[in-house]
């Protein structure tokens, strides 16, 4: 029974206790590894990664660097205000449904200079699974949502307060014949951040 | 003995000139360059284009000691395997050289990294009670399993009360060592890996061979055999694009239909009741966020305290792993979908017990990263099925004993104790030391006799009296002899390349522990 295993467990491990003081240490900040120019290092990882990097396009058309993905998908799942794309994602009952998906567009949470990794939660994705089961993903970053490093990243809150939190860096990838590096093992076959701000006017 | 004392000798950048391939089908940078991001080569490599049948793993029978050195000579004898796979693995380390390197803070995290899970294995009642009570407040489904056979009739029971026969999940060595797949077979339910190395392991019925890369003992001849038997693939395209294109064809409809889905955890956040992993695929996420059931099986020692601590762990891992600054995917579950139901396995196994194993409590500080197998020269020269265990390697063989004395009783034979593994651990575990250590304890307890005569000729001596173990390596040439049989065994008698001999130590390892281990003893960790 488990309530028994559970007692059982905890009764071995304050048995077993290992002897000595062993206190919790504190985390220093380190030095960002990062130069100030946290958009160009975090394009530098992110592509050394496998992902791609596009500035926003111009007025009007602010994912204009993405149109030709965009214009040769059957299905968009947006779950931005920027693009409207053609399948709703608040409409989606079971997350299998979205396997039909050429294109997700999603908006990121935060970026991180030092991988080039952005942060996604259930409230930016809307169906987490669209940003596994989709053939390629689109992603909005305000480059003024860049943090320096790893550990700076998880000082924030979002990890705390969300059922589900995911840091993607780059897209979907294996190297597991030979050694030989493949996009798309399960995943996403490309993943491209675009670089636009929050509410920028140009999304009319 | 230094890192660079132990460095194999390379022509052109590498151990096995013959493995470079002739063509390079890595994946392009978006500017042009070639990527080598998560367990990618940094140069292209492959086992020349002749076909050589793959060399198994040790023959397993029942508690019997493993003959691991009798496995190896197996391997030792395939050479085009042994140069892909020695080559692929010193590349890994290679790798992990760099990403360290290039972080000035490396020691101070590696020094932190130990401190925090000696912290929380010292408190570990305290803070599995922390997690258990966090994750019930978010709804999710906590059970505690004693042992392996106990995990998986949890598992199964959960998915009876669903009525759910198909599971996929993503790899997990926690659901190896508890014979899940093997269980759940004779159950009637229906388990697809989704991870492509562990996948490829699953239909050729194998084990992993490795924790990070589970077919790295394999070429792609050998994938392209295992596909076309029963993926039904072209037996004659062993296209490594191909055949990852095909599994990913075939395994999408079983994650499309799976009544439940299941996952591994890295690391089990105490104070938030997180379950994080760490995967390249992104298979963890849809193993998780497609079934309308999902269930992540926890190994007690994955806890660490708190949010804030997983900027140490993610720094470390992928580094010491792949040489990557992070995996494609670092996912935090914490709650189940709105209409799903989310359950936690937390499995001991044995972990409680050896908690009070006074020398060998911190290897519960590991973090599955792979790298002390990566740089060690007897794993790279006979594979990890030549250890006929779960965990192969120098992890392996501090950890397999604790499972079953008599079965893994050689394992810790299987080591030059070189200490290459000690020096690139990330939690800072003395492996090495450990390994000795083993060695003292089998032969006081007497499962040494049990050995071939023959193994142990050498070796059996000395074990007991580590005086006279010191002495005897004091010269490289006496180490060799004083030595188990793996050790001395000499691969120039296999396929003749005098290169190819396994690093002498130069140092033993005594003056070794003497000069680097009591000169840093005041800051140590661990008693
Ligand atoms: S023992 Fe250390 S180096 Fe080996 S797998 Fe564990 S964490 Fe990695």
């Amino acid at each position: 029974m488990s309530a028994g295993t559970r007692a059982a467990t905890l009764a071995a491990i304050r048995r077993n206790r290992p002897a000595g003081d062993h206190p919790l240490p504190q985390v220093p900040v380190f030095a960002p590894l990062v130069a100030d120019d946290h958009v160009a290092a975090f394009t530098e990882a992110l592509k050394r990664m496998g992902g791609r990097v596009v500035e926003a396009g111009p007025a009007g058309d602010p994912l204009g660097h993405v149109r030709e993905r965009l214009d040769a998908a059957k299905v968009v799942a947006s779950a931005v205000p920027e693009h409207a794309g053609n399948r709703d994602l608040s409409a989606v009952t079971r997350p299998q449904a979205v396997d039909d998906v050429d294109v997700a567009i999603v908006r990121a949470r935060f970026g991180i200079a030092e991988t080039g990794s952005v942060l996604f939660t259930e409230a930016e994705l809307v169906v987490n699974a669209v940003a596994y089961l989709a053939q390629h993903l689109v992603v909005l970053l305000d480059p003024a949502d860049i943090v320096v490093n790893v550990q700076a990243a998880y000082k924030r809150p979002d990890f705390a307060g969300a059922a589900y939190a995911v840091l993607h860096t780059g897209p979907s990838a294996t190297a597991d014949i030979e050694g030989v590096l493949i996009h798309g093992a399960q995943g996403v076959r490309s993943l491209t951040v675009v670089l636009l701000p929050r509410g920028d006017v140009r999304a009319a | 003995m230094s890192i660079e004392d132990l460095t194999p000798r390379e022509t052109g950048g590498m151990i096995h000139p013959e493995v470079r391939a002739p063509v390079d089908e890595s994946e392009r940078h978006q500017d042009g360059g070639r990527l080598q991001h998560a367990e990618a080569a940094s140069k292209p490599i492959a086992a020349p284009k002749t076909r050589e049948p793959q060399p198994r793993g040790a023959k397993i029978r029942g508690n019997r000691p493993i003959d691991q050195g009798e496995a190896a000579e197996r391997f030792l004898a395939a050479p085009l395997h042994q140069a892909a796979h020695d080559e692929r693995l010193w590349d890994l380390r290679k790798k992990r050289d760099v990403s360290a390197h290039g972080i000035p803070e490396w020691e101070e995290l590696r020094e932190i990294a130990s401190s925090i899970k000696a912290h929380t294995l010292s408190r570990l009642d305290t803070y599995l009670e922390q997690f258990e009570a966090a994750a019930k407040a978010n709804g999710v489904h906590v059970h505690w399993a004693a042992d392996g056979a106990d995990h998986n009739r949890i598992v199964l029971e959960i998915l009876r009360s669903h009525g759910a026969r198909t599971l996929v999940k993503s790899k997990s060595m926690l659901t190896e060592e508890c014979g899940f797949r093997h269980h759940m077979a004779a159950s009637g339910i229906e388990i697809i890996e989704t991870d492509l190395g562990e996948r490829i392991q699953q239909l050729d019925n194998e084990e992993p061979s490795h924790i990070v890369a589970p077919a790295v003992h394999k070429t792609r001849m050998d994938v392209a055999e295992v596909f076309a038997k029963t993926l039904g693939t072209d037996p004659d395209n062993d296209d490594a694009h191909y055949l990852a294109e095909s599994q990913r064809e075939t395994t999408r409809p079983y994650i499309l239909n799976a009544d439940a889905g299941m996952t591994g955890c890295n690391f089990a956040i105490a104070e938030t009741g997180t379950v994080v992993t760490c995967t390249n695929e992104g298979n963890a996420d849809l193993s998780g966020n497609v079934p309308p059931l999902q269930i992540h099986s926890i190994g007690i020692e994955k806890i660490i305290p708190r949010i804030e601590d997983l900027g140490v762990f993610i720094r470390l891992l992928s580094r010491s792993a792949l040489g990557s600054p992070i995996t494609q995917y670092t996912s935090h579950f914490r709650g189940p979908r709105p209409g799903t139901e989310m359950h936690y396995v937390l499995v001991d196994n044995g972990r409680s017990e050896r908690l009070g194993m006074e020398e060998f409590w911190t290897s519960l500080k590991c973090i599955r990263c792979g790298a002390c197998m990566n740089t060690c020269p007897v794993y790279r020269r006979s594979g990890g099925l030549s250890y006929g265990a779960t965990y192969a390697g120098p992890i392996g063989l501090i950890i397999d004993p604790t499972f079953n004395k008599r079965k893994y009783s050689t394992l810790p034979f299987s080591s030059t104790m070189n200490g290459s593994c000690t020096n690139v651990c990330p939690v800072k575990i003395n492996i090495h030391e450990q390994i000795f250590a083993w060695r003292k304890v089998l032969a006081e307890e007497h499962q040494i006799p049990l050995l071939k005569q023959g193994m142990m000729k050498a070796a059996g001596a000395v074990l007991s009296r580590p005086a006279a173990y010191r002495a005897a390596i004091g010269t490289a040439d006496s180490a060799l002899r004083a030595l188990p049989r793996f050790a001395v065994y000499n691969p120039l008698n296999t396929w003749g390349k005098k290169r190819e001999m396994p690093d002498a130590p130069k140092q033993s390892f005594h003056a070794w522990y003497k000069q680097n281990r009591m000169a840093g003893a005041a800051k140590k960790d661990v008693s």
